[in-house]
């Protein structure tokens, strides 16, 4: 036992290097997936043909590609265009441009269901789709999009590991470093496991806060 | 009754869904001020005619103008003029995370950009009008079918309309409260509303009326005053249809 808990007392820097470059990965991530996300989502619900096509085949492109070929993608083959980016920024959007497919079909689905009706009474009063949309369709669509969305980032969460094999020092690449400093595995894989549980536990928190806050009158 | 050039005039309008032709050549003009009544068969035609009114439903070919202007396609202008038709749906369509009165004063706050003050003031009232001020900080769930149909009426007449259209506003309603939606409908139809009404409630017709349309298979079959329609329907098909629902 003491045993375990040295791993993490000798190695305590790494451990909050690596957890700091996870946290800071994912809020980057998830603020621009839900600005992106949604800004699909409005797509693939609009009136215009030509912007519902782009949202889709943006979401089956994408959803379909397995996550490392993104990241691979970004951090390998955009710099030979002469785009100088950094690994931890290509991660960051790498993330950003995958999540995004989920996060836009959490919102259609969410927008889905509410009832057709809504919208029409909105449009005959003569709201714009972005008013239809903003101040009638999403505030009922919340409350059931909030258990998927928080699927789709706990999920993201974990996908930030993938940047530890593009160079980018996050949680995911910490047993590389522990293996070279002959530390037991077994207690390091142990100490990242319960890293991500503590870091889960306040998306848990958010998620039953608003659920309660948007719990429907019904 | 009516004056100077009609406030909605439809013509040539022809509709398809696919192959199915679900408005036939349909020409018509509603002067301002006056009531028309569409009756006629289901699948007939009257939503999708009460909808084309303010574009809900895009037509094929022909015209539909409202107030000297032809109906735009889209944008700015489409909502615009929305705006200035005021719809009741069967099914109320109350904005349902909204309390009563934020329904009744959404629209002119969001659309008309009223102060908020002006708009609550003008809501109550209206909510008064049709009997619920009571009810305008509940939910439209904790509303029985009549009170939630009247606070619709009222939300439509928020936003000051030049004509409202009503697609069977009380067929959702259980018998009890037809009437007092029925009530507020003849009110508004006296006080000079123009109003095109999709209903089965004969006696509305006959009473608040000042024409009577009759729709069958997408065609304009006949339009008369009420008195003339009910005594004397000229076509087979409106002559059928009036015995059917004249008899209960
Ligand atoms: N969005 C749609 N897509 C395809 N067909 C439709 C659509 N809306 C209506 N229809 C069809 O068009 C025809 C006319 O419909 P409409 O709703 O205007 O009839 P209605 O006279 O209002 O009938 P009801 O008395 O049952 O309300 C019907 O056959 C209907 O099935
Ligand atoms: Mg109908």
């Amino acid at each position: 036992m003491g045993e375990f808990f040295r791993v993490l007392t000798d190695n305590g820097q790494l451990f909050v290097d690596g957890f700091t470059n996870t946290v800071k990965l994912f809020l980057i991530a998830a603020v621009g997936s839900l600005v992106l996300g949604t800004l699909l989502g409005a797509m693939r619900v609009s009136p215009v043909p030509a912007l519902r096509a782009f949202g889709a085949t943006y979401v089956n492109l994408v959803r379909n590609t397995p996550l490392t070929l993104v990241f691979a993608f970004l951090v390998f083959a955009v710099p030979k265009l002469d785009v100088n980016i950094d690994y931890f920024p290509s991660a960051a959007i790498a993330l950003t441009v995958y999540t995004s497919a989920f996060v836009c079909e959490v919102i259609r689905s969410g927008v889905n269901t509410v009832a057709a009706g809504q919208a029409e009474a909105a449009r005959a009063l003569g709201m714009t789709f972005g008013q239809v949309l903003t101040l009638i369709v999403l505030p009922q669509a919340l409350r059931a999009m909030v258990p998927p969305m928080m699927s789709v980032y706990i999920a993201m969460l974990k996908n930030t590991t993938i940047a530890a094999g593009f160079s980018v020092l996050e949680a995911g690449a910490i047993p590389a470093y522990m293996a070279e400093r002959g530390e037991p595995q077994f207690a390091v894989l142990l100490w990242i496991t319960i890293g991500f549980l503590i870091l889960i536990l306040p998306l848990v928190a958010l998620q039953r806060f608003l659920e309660r806050k948007w719990r429907v009158a019904r | 009754m009516t004056t100077g050039e009609p406030l909605i005039v439809l013509d040539a309008v022809n509709k398809w869904f696919g192959p199915l032709h679900v408005l036939d050549d349909v020409s018509l003009s509603v002067g301002r001020g006056e009531v028309v009544v569409v009756i006629g068969p289901s699948g007939s035609g009257k939503s999708t005619l009460c909808r084309a009114i303010n574009r809900l439903e895009p037509i094929n070919s022909g015209t539909i103008t409202f107030d000297g202007q032809p109906l735009p396609a889209e944008g700015k202008a489409l909502a615009r003029l929305r705006s200035e038709v005021g719809m009741v749906f069967q099914s109320f369509n109350l904005f349902a995370h909204k309390t009563i009165l934020e329904n009744v004063t959404l629209g002119p706050v969001k659309v008309r950009r009223e102060k908020p003050a002006a708009a609550r003031e003008r809501g109550l009232a209206l909510l008064d009008r049709v009997g619920i001020a009571n009810q305008a900080d509940k939910f439209p769930a904790q509303l029985s079918g009549g009170q939630q149909q009247r606070a619709a009426i009222a939300r439509a007449l928020a936003m000051q309309p030049k004509a409202m259209l009503f697609d069977e506003p009380t067929s959702a309603l259980d018998p009890e409260m037809v009437g007092e939606v029925l009530d507020v409908m003849t009110s508004l139809a006296r006080d000079g509303m123009t109003m095109v009404v999709v209903t089965h409630e004969m006696g509305f017709a006959r009473h608040a009326a000042n024409r009577v349309i009759f729709m069958a298979d997408g065609k304009l079959v006949e339009d008369a005053s009420p008195a003339e329609f009910f005594a004397n329907p000229r076509s087979e098909r409106a002559k059928d249809f009036l015995s059917k629902i004249l008899t209960h």
